[in-house]
């Protein structure tokens, strides 16, 4: 089975100052990507790249058999990508159904299998919260608000970027678990975090980037006979 | 001052107010979706006018001349944000002043070729014609409240479309983080052309609705911009609820102000403006940058 994403050689650049080298990744259908490294190495930037906001984008990034170098954004989340940005993204001024409405869709192949009803069941959280604002919910809340949004668009791949980050431990529970039923509905995606022991743990594959370009790509298995990578990569 | 006169000043305001609003609206919503600047905005109030003028004038026909004119506005607003005003967004306000500025002239222009500058009066319809008696000498022209229904219609139609239907939480969303709807897959593109052209529309509705009480006059948009810019900013940028205070606000107190303090009527609004930014620097619904 051909590959949903294949990047290529993708350097992307933030007016003249480049942030990725040549970067080259596959994912393939409802695989489970963790996207790990130290701060300022490029993970965001090749998110973002692959969600069409990068400008300067050069090489090559197919996804859904379809080269979307040159796309824009919202057609590319049209043909099947949702993105759960760094600080969420969440609409403060609508309510949480208003937020999860706004983006309904069906998925490429017309599946309808997220629903308003079905997001509320994997986030009963947000079920108390339906008729709050954006702006009155907690980080976690917003965390599965965001996430909850990206699945109302069916996708094929989501990018989920500091999928934890500031989150109390037992919430950040929730998201990991969530991430599991992600990958059930055989949804790919790729997740950015600093927890790499929790990563490991519901991640088909594990990729290291570092300046710009990737150092480590293999199962968590792989990665976990090499901690000298980890201690160069990670500083662990 | 008789409780009658009151009341009739009262409807006066109001009415005023209503018809700002409607302008207003499309402008505070193209400013705070697109985040264009439309000097023009006036221009197509004046435009519409106009035309409602000119097709009533061939037709006879009142209800086909507002069916026109809000049609040929409408479709002048997408043509316009497609070929200029699309390029407008993200540049900086100058860029954006400069081009809605030379739209004045060129729609001021096309308004010279076509219709000349003469100053024309619209009828309206026969069964809105008349007045209502209120007392012995008082009279209401039966136009005037049927303007103040259509504008409420309007208006709750406008509040439903913003708050209700999933298009006003995508203008709302997109109104807050354009690029997070974009990663959502909404074509905003689309969105800002439409949002652009109903503003157009509403401006020019504005227009049109009110071409039978006053006259039909070149100029006419000119205050009507300055105006509707200081609604803006009253009520918030972006936010139709402030449009709608600021616009009944400032409808009453220009009114009131004319019968109470002549003298200092013509600033009143202004001291109005001012009072409430000191309190709210960012308007009455504004919310901080
Ligand atoms: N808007 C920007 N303009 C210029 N340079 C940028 C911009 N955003 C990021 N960079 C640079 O690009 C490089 C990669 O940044 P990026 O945000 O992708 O890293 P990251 O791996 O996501 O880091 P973090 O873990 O801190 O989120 C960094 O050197 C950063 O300084
Ligand atoms: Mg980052």
């Amino acid at each position: 089975m051909s590959a949903l994403l294949s990047i290529s050689d993708l350097r992307s650049f933030y007016g003249p100052s480049q942030a990725l080298h040549g970067v080259n990744l596959e994912v393939k259908r409802g695989e489970q990507i963790a996207l790990i490294g130290r701060n300022g190495m490029g993970k965001t930037t090749l998110l973002k790249s692959i969600m069409g906001f990068m400008a300067d984008r050069r090489g090559e990034i197919c996804f859904a058999g379809a080269s979307t170098l040159k796309s824009q954004p919202e057609d590319i989340a049209r043909a099947g990508m949702a993105y759960v940005p760094e600080g969420r993204g969440v609409f403060g001024s609508l309510s949480v159904v208003e937020n999860l409405v706004m983006s309904a869709r069906p998925g490429v192949s017309g599946q309808q299998r997220w629903t308003l009803d079905r997001v509320f069941e994997v986030f009963p959280r947000l079920t108390k919260r339906r008729m709050n604002g954006g702006h009155q919910l907690s980080g976690g809340e917003q965390q599965m608000l965001s996430i909850g949004r990206a699945l109302m668009t069916n996708p094929d791949l989501i990018l989920l970027d500091e999928a934890t980050e500031g989150l109390a431990p037992l919430i950040a529970q929730e998201i990991w678990k969530t991430l599991g039923i992600i990958r059930g509905e055989g949804i790919a995606t790729i997740v950015v975090d600093k927890d790499h022991r929790s990563l490991s743990k519901v991640a088909d594959r594990m990729v290291i980037m570092t300046k710009g370009e990737i150092a480590f790509d293999g199962t968590p298995a792989t990665l976990a006979t090499r901690p000298d990578l980890l201690e160069k990569h990670l500083g662990v | 001052m008789d409780a009658i006169t009151i009341a009739v000043q009262l409807l006066n305001g109001v009415q005023y107010g209503l018809v700002l609003f409607l302008v207003a609206s499309g402008l505070t919503l193209v400013f705070g979706i697109l985040g264009v600047i439309n000097l023009a905005h006036g221009a197509f109030y004046m435009l519409g006018a106009y035309l409602a003028w000119w097709i009533a004038s061939y037709t006879g026909s009142f209800a086909l001349a507002l069916l026109g004119a809000l049609s040929i506005s409408f479709v002048l607003g997408l043509l316009l944000e497609e070929v200029f005003v699309k390029r407008m967004i993200g540049r900086d306000h100058l860029a954006q002043v400069l081009l809605s500025f030379g739209l004045i002239l060129v729609i001021d222009e096309a308004r010279q070729i076509l219709f000349g500058k003469d100053v024309h009066s619209v009828t309206p319809p026969e069964w809105l014609n008349g007045s209502i008696q209120l007392t012995a000498i008082l009279s209401y022209p039966v136009y005037r409240l049927a303007l103040c229904l259509v504008c409420i219609l309007l208006a709750a139609l406008i509040f439903y479309v913003i708050q209700r239907t999933r298009l006003g939480m995508i203008i709302r969303a997109g109104a807050e983080n354009r690029n997070m709807t974009r990663a959502l897959g909404i074509p905003f593109d689309t969105v800002n052309r439409f949002v652009f052209a109903g503003g157009i529309a509403l401006a020019a509705l504005g227009g049109m609705l009110v071409a039978p009480i006053s006259t039909v006059f070149p100029g006419m948009g000119d205050g009507m911009l300055i105006l509707s810019f200081v609604v803006v900013v009253l009520g918030g940028i972006g936010s139709v609820t402030g449009a709608a205070l600021g616009a009944l606000m400032i409808g009453l107190t220009d009114t009131f102000g004319k019968v109470f303090f002549p003298q200092v009527s013509s600033i009143l609004i202004y001291v109005l403006m001012a009072g409430v930014l000191l309190w709210r620097p960012n308007g009455l619904m504004g919310k901080a940058p």
